[in-house]
Formats: C-alpha cells, structure tokens, sequence
C-alpha cells in the first residue's frame, strides 16, 4: 500500500462528558475519495476540524505528508496544502465571486504584504481564478458579489476558493447540504472530475452522492470508527446497517 | 466597501475636490479673514491625518479603536521633549514622532489584537489611558500642564515651518500623502488581506493566511500617521499636553470618522472639518456646545449611515 497522505492516529476530543472523537485511527491514501459518514452528532464536523486545525485534539497525532500538524493553527496547515470547506458556506460576502477565488491564489503566489499595485487587476492572481471559477460551472457570475450568490453558487464558490489552493488535500464537510436536486447532481460531477487529483475526505449525508463517489468509506458512531473499507463492504456490514444505514437507505 | 471599483471612483470625484479647495485655500482666506481661519484649516488638516489613519482601521478592519489619540499624543511629545533638549530640527523630530508611534502601536496591538469586538475597544481605551497618565506624570516635562514648545522646527537648521502658511501647506502635503498611502494600501495585495480579514476571518485563516500579522501591521501604520499628526499639531500649538491623549479625543477622532462617512478615507477629513468648524462656531454662542453638537451627530448617524458623505450623495449603506 502507497504512504498515507494524512495519518490519523488514536485521536480523542471531548466536549465536557461528550465523547466527540473517540480514539479515531484513520489513513487517508493519495488519490483516494474518503467518505465519512454517520449520524447527526456522531463527530463528523469535530473530526474535519481537528484536521483543518480550528479545534485541537485532546489527544493523538495528526501527520500530514510526513509531517506532524497536530499542534499547528488553521492558516499554517492550510499554506502546507490542506483546504476544507464549511458545513455553513464560509466566504467573503462583499467580495465578488473572482475577488474570493483571487484572494485563494494570493495565499499561494508570492508574498501578500505587497503594499502598492492594485492586486484586483494582477492577471496572475486573476487568470488561476477565473480558471477556478469555471470548473465550479461559475465562469459567468465571476464579478458578482458573494453576497448576492444562490446557495448552490455559494456552495459552489467554496470549492473554488478550494481549488485555487492547489491543495494536497481537500476537506469537503457536507458540500450538498441545501442544494437542489440539480445542484447536488452538478456537484456530484464535478467531484467525479476532481477525484483522483488530489485525495478528499467528504463528509457526507447523501447517500446516493458517498455510494456513486467514494472508493472507501468510514462510518462514525458516538466518535467512534464502527466500520472503514470499500463501499460495498461497509454496505453489507451488519452493524453499519443497524446502526445507521438501514434508516438512511430505505 | 460593496462594489469597490465604482465606489473608489465617485470617491476620488470628492476626494480631489476636498485637495483642491484645500489647496487654494490660502489664497482665497488672504480676501477678508484674518489668519485664525487658516490656523484653523491646518488644525482640520492635520486632526484629518489622524482621522485617515483610524478610518484605514475601522473602518477597513472593523478594528474600532479608542485609543487612537495616544498615537497623536505621543508624537506631540517626540516634538516637545526633543525641543526641551535643544533639538528642534524636523529632521529628527518627524523620524522621532514616527518611530515612537510606531513602536507603541506595535507592541500595544500585540496585546489588542489577540481580542475582538468590544474588548477590542476596551483594552485599546485603556492602553490610551496609560500613555495619558503616563504623560501627565511626566513631571520634567510639564506633568498634566504640559510643555510649551517655544519655536517650530526648522527643517535640515532652515526655518521653513516658520509662517503659517508654509506650515499649512507642509499640513496639505502630509495630508495628500496620508490619503494617498491608505488608498493604495486598501487596494493592494496587503489591503486585500486585510479587507477579507475583516469580513470573515476564519475564511482567510483556512485558505492560508495568518490574519494576526496583517492586522498588527495595518495597526502599526495607522499609528505611526497618528504620530506625524501629533508631530504636525505640536508645531502648530506650540505646545503640548496629556489632553492630547485623553480618551475624549479618541472619542473625538471616531466621531470624525463616523461623521464623515466610514470606510472611504475622504469621509475623515470632511468629518475633521464638520467636527472642528461646529466646535468653532458652536462654542461662539454656548459653552455648552456639545449640548447642541449631542443631537446633531445623533441625526446624521441616524438618518445618514453613510455619514455626511452618504447624506449629500444618497448612499446609505446596508451593512
């Protein structure tokens, strides 16, 4: 098996007496589709937070392309390669579409403390945006405010202010969450075309979405790792069914 | 900040009018009035650099200090200490002032900038107070009287700052300069940052960028043209005092923001200029001034979220 891009190992985070992450082990490999799922509250988000790194572990070791990350802050994992998206559409609402993405780009090219020149019209920030902004399908909406985005778009403009990261690794946390039908098809696709790129872990509530994308899938119970392995095995194991699947798949 | 193109270039529509009038000022006050209006133009001029600076933060950052007189004040004291000592060149006056200013924004912003919101404004009010007290101890230097600078600072030994005038228009240009720097700031890579920092910091965070040193920085700059405002008033005054940082004038300096409009750098020296021609005029009739400058402000904040600016030009803003 090739070396893990992310290796988590015994991870453990409590709210009070809640156990949120539960002695967590888990190997993300390049290239791979990681799908987390489980029930409401079982720690999907706490788990994604502990690897973007705006909650820290109460114990065990996050290691990222051979590096130790766990005690390292948000902005600092994200510079080694590491973008996630948020479970509630995190943007700049007053930037336009292009300004956020452009924004994404200036994080990897060159410094930012750049006191003169206008950065809106640097065609090196510029061009990988609007590059980005067309694979997400929003090549057209590039110079409208954020604000006034639909919730698709925005869902959308997320994952390209992700891609303009160039990123090592990509933390999806319930992307389709309140997108239409369409858009969750769309979305679907486009992660169909990402995969491979670069691994991703999605945290996921559509079943039809983690069944048609991910290549292995966790699931996540009170914190805990109840099963990990190919979608078809997780799908035929007894326990998952119990204690998740049979009332998801129906 | 919606829409920035648009909005920078009816901005710069205003902002060179503001300049021009300011620039032939002078000549026009010559006709009739005697030479306590220029005085007072170059008090509006240089309250306006430190106005600039505190809108570069506030209102760019949503970084709302109250502390920001301090920086004046401390570099008034630069000016006043150095002459008190027997230097009294520009030279190393101005370079003073700005060091010094810098230097307390930066390690006072170490410690603000780690809180958010009104503790913000809190810790920024109370470290204002500890330079203000700190001066007013300052017992060779005058304590809570103050000193008196007995001369201008010449520049390079020439006595350039000397007429009134000359200093009105050395006021003019470190305006022009002020506004010129926080325009091209805002609008850069660095300002960029910045701007995003403020609309949704853990965004910035996640796509790679370490807010903290972006905010310390646009701190320290405000700072330090808050300490060449303090340079230019204490050359102005001839004198210096710890009113110069009492937290009623930071108040005083938000107030000139708010008043002109927020978060467009021109709106601040229309704001300085509302601000100290009402206090001018309003002060003629009662000493209770405020009593009637109280609910003016309270209307324009009111009825004009865009301050005066938003008032004259029908842009109130939703945000």
């Amino acid at each position: 098996m090739t070396e893990p891009v992310l290796r988590i190992e015994a991870l453990q985070k409590n709210f009070g007496a809640v156990r949120a992450t539960d002695d967590v082990t888990l190997d993300i490999v390049p290239g791979e589709l990681h799908a987390i799922i489980g029930p409401n509250g079982a720690g999907k988000t706490t788990l994604i937070s502990q690897i973007s790194g705006l909650l820290a572990p109460d114990a065990g070791t996050i290691r990222f392309a051979g590096t130790d990350v766990t005690h390292l802050p948000v902005h600092a994992r994200a510079a080694l390669g590491i973008a996630r998206s948020f479970q509630i559409t995190s943007i700049l609402p007053r930037f336009s579409a292009l300004e956020n993405v452009a924004l994404a780009v200036q994080a990897r090219s060159g410094t930012s403390f750049r006191f003169f020149g206008r950065a809106a019209s640097e065609p090196e920030l510029n061009e990988p945006a609007r590059a980005a902004l067309a694979e997400t399908g929003l090549a057209a909406r590039a110079d409208v405010l954020a604000a006034h985005l639909s919730h698709g778009e925005r869902r959308a403009l997320e994952l390209a202010i992700a891609l303009a990261m160039q990123p090592k690794l990509l933390l999806l946390d319930e992307p389709m969450a309140g997108t239409s039908h369409e858009e969750t098809e769309r979305l679907i696709a486009l992660l169909q075309r990402l995969k491979g790129r670069f691994p991703i872990v999605l945290v996921e509530h559509d079943m039809t979405a983690v069944f048609a994308l991910a290549d292995r899938i966790s699931v996540l119970i009170y914190g805990r790792i109840l099963a990990s392995g190919a979608p078809e095995v997780v799908r035929a194991d007894k326990d998952v069914v119990t204690a998740y699947l049979g009332e998801e798949m129906e | 900040m919606a829409a920035l193109p648009k909005r920078l270039s009816t901005g710069d529509a205003i902002a060179i009018t503001v300049f021009a009038v300011l620039a032939i000022f002078p000549l026009l006050a010559k006709f009739g009035t005697e030479g306590y209006l220029l005085a007072l133009v170059t008090r509006v001029m240089i309250f306006a650099i430190a106005a600039i600076a505190l809108d570069l933060i506030v209102g760019f950052g949503a970084l709302v200090s109250f502390g920001h007189a301090a920086f004046v004040g401390l570099g008034a004291y630069a000016v006043g200490i150095l002459a008190s000592h027997g230097i009294t060149d520009a030279l190393v006056a101005l370079p003073a002032a700005l060091l010094v200013s810098a230097l307390f924004a930066f390690v006072t912003g170490l410690v603000c900038l780690r809180t958010k919101g009104v503790y913000f404004i809190m810790i920024t009010l109370a470290f204002g107070q500890m330079a203000f007290f700190t001066a007013s101890s300052l017992a060779p230097y005058g304590g809570d009287d103050g000193l008196t600078v007995r001369m201008r600072d010449t520049v390079a030994g020439l006595p350039l700052l000397r007429s009134d005038g000359a200093l009105y228009y050395v006021a003019f240009v470190c305006l022009l300069a002020t506004f010129a720097l926080c325009r091209a700031l805002i609008v850069s890579r660095f300002g960029r940052v910045f701007r995003g920092a403020r609309e949704n910091p853990m965004r910035l965070a996640a796509i790679g960028f370490d807010v903290f040193r972006y905010q310390l920085a646009a701190y320290v700059i405000a700072g330090a043209l808050a300490g060449m405002s303090g340079f230019l008033l204490a050359n102005a005054t001839n004198f210096v005092s710890p009113a110069y940082m009492s937290w009623q004038r930071s108040g005083e300096l938000i107030i000139m923001v708010v008043l002109g409009g927020m978060g467009t750098l021109y709106g601040a020296i229309i704001g300085a200029a509302a601000f100290l021609f009402a206090e001018e005029w309003l002060s003629e009739l009662t000493e209770h001034w405020k009593m009637i400058f109280g609910p003016l402000l309270i209307i324009v904040v009111v009825f004009a979220r865009g301050g005066l600016i938003g008032l004259v030009f029908g842009r109130g803003r939703h945000d």
